[in-house]
């Protein structure tokens, strides 16, 4: 008998994965296959894109740009959270303009980028920065704002210097926000960035999928977008193995595991 | 000691907040003037809003006086940050650990701030958790640690910066009488073997006459009802009559609130 919960929950997640491969492939043989593909040309394709170097360079692209993006919308998101947690004037002029960013769909980014821009780089990362960005700078602004005052005022008894007030409690307060953002925003990120390369790009995965969808190739637009998702599975996992490190000393109760 | 200059001296201290949404002014403080003498142990004795916490805060820096002036080691500890760095040690009301950082590295939070090189920092906060009896701990995080522990550990860490001035936030008050009875004796121990001044804030009567060399009786708003002096050779008659007379002033209530 199986005890360890994380055995359980793995197992779980493979027997529902297994549920939906087994329907697709029940889906084959009963539709055309550039509708339903069956499942083995699909896993042939996908391993076809792993071992060709200028196809898998396809996906580092899209991977580079999503990370590309990231970063900067999370260098700004908290450059923007700290002056708005710094003065409340700049937050009655900030906080409206980011409210109204977040309600711009990510196409209209990408038809506002191509208007305004030519290089191709740039325009994925704009449209990547300004979609994000809101999430990042509130979650960010969350996690400041929940800063204990008793530990603060704890701090401040020993009279720090500001690097070493945010290295020993700004910091610490907000690494389990900023990590929660990542992991939020990386999803938004790789449907956003596909968004963009299929409309504005000549590489990546978006693009790759749009020339799938001109050839009416079914197991090929499945192999790309199982490489995105697998992209983000692994990222998703090494944030989830970088917070149970660096969020280690959270007591855990028996009755949650 | 009298030609010394006092520790602490509070001149005709007023202290006013401004209530939140327009509601008019507190006042806290109210010309408040009394002194602490160097390697005195005075307590602070009142009822809960009577303003014992403004002083201490007053007393920490950590807020400004409306008018009047504070004065600790010769200096003014709003103001002088920079000064006071090292100078001031506080025990408060709950432990304020921070979550993140082991025992140890919770004793090692001032020394830390203080610039002291690690190797010698280390000793001395092992030292001083060896000295509150928690060899052992020194890698437990505060949720795996008992009340009493972590309370331990934060006296530890005020002490651990070998301050002018300790200030004490009625820390022992969330302690079941056994364990605080254990700080207490612990407390005074520390505080006489290494010549502190120490202020202790606290409800309980018997606390304060058990630790103050003198007792200061507070009346809302903050200022000064009774003033007693302890006599260490009283006996169990007089202590009894030092306690009813606490007890008679406190029942008054203040006359102007």
């Amino acid at each position: 008998m199986i005890s360890n919960p994380r055995v359980i929950r793995a197992l779980q997640a493979a027997a529902s994965t297994l549920v939906l491969a087994i329907l697709w492939q029940i889906a084959s043989l009963f539709f055309p296959h550039y509708l339903f593909p069956p499942l083995q040309d699909v896993v042939k394709r996908t391993f076809d894109i792993f071992v060709s170097v200028p196809l898998l360079i396809e996906v580092m692209v899209t991977a580079g740009r999503i990370f590309a993006g990231l970063f900067g919308a999370f260098l700004l998101g908290a450059l923007v959270a700290i002056m708005i947690g710094r003065s409340p004037f700049i937050e009655s002029y900030i906080t409206p303009v980011l409210v109204f960013l977040q309600g711009i769909p990510a196409l209209s980014w990408v038809v506002i980028a191509i208007i305004w821009f030519h290089g191709i780089e740039f325009r994925i990362f704009f449209i990547m920065v300004l979609t994000t960005l809101p999430a990042f700078t509130f979650q960010i602004l969350d996690a400041f704002r929940s800063m204990s005052k008793d530990l603060f005022e704890m701090t401040m008894a020993f009279r720090p210097r500001p690097w070493t007030l945010f290295r020993v409690l700004i910091l610490p307060t907000i690494i389990p926000g900023i990590l929660t953002a990542w992991k939020v925003n990386l999803g938004n990120a790789a449907r956003v960035v596909v968004v963009a390369e299929l409309v504005g790009a000549t590489g990546g995965v978006g693009y790759q999928l749009l020339r799938q969808q001109q050839l009416f190739d079914m197991a090929g637009a499945l192999a790309w977008t199982l490489q995105l998702v697998l992209f983000v599975l692994v990222v998703q996992q090494a944030i989830v193995g970088l917070e149970n490190f660096l969020l280690r000393y959270r007591a855990v109760s028996e009755r949650a595991m | 000691m009298a030609d010394e200059q006092p520790a602490i001296l509070f001149r005709d201290v007023t202290k006013v907040f401004r209530r939140a949404n327009g509601r008019g002014d507190l006042l806290a403080v109210d010309r408040l003037s009394f002194e602490v003498a160097k390697g005195e142990i005075v307590a602070v004795l009142g009822k809960t809003g009577c303003g014992k916490s403004t002083m201490f805060n007053l007393v920490a820096g950590l807020i400004e006086p409306t008018t009047g002036t504070v004065d600790v080691i010769g200096h003014d500890p709003f103001r002088e940050f920079e000064f006071f760095r090292g100078k001031i040690g506080i025990i408060f009301q709950g432990d304020r650990l921070m979550p993140w950082r082991t025992a140890l590295d919770n004793v090692l939070l001032g020394l830390d701030i203080l610039d002291v090189e690690r190797s010698r920092s280390e000793e001395i906060a092992r030292g001083w958790l060896a000295r509150l009896g928690l060899s052992g701990h020194e890698n437990d995080y505060p949720h795996a640690l008992s009340g009493g522990m972590r309370q331990r550990v934060s006296i530890a860490r005020a002490f651990a910066v070998e301050p002018e001035i300790l200030l004490c936030d009625e820390p022992f008050s969330a302690l079941d009488e056994m364990t605080a009875r254990d700080l207490r004796d612990e407390f005074i121990r520390l505080v006489q073997q290494n010549r502190k001044t120490a202020v202790f804030v606290t409800h309980v009567i018997n606390e304060a006459m058990e630790i103050g060399d003198r007792v200061l009786v507070f009346h809302r708003p903050a200022r000064i009802a009774l003033e007693l002096h302890r006599d260490r050779s009283a006996d169990d008659a007089q202590r009894r009559n030092i306690h009813q007379q606490i007890l008679d002033v406190l029942a008054v209530e203040s006359p102007a609130t």
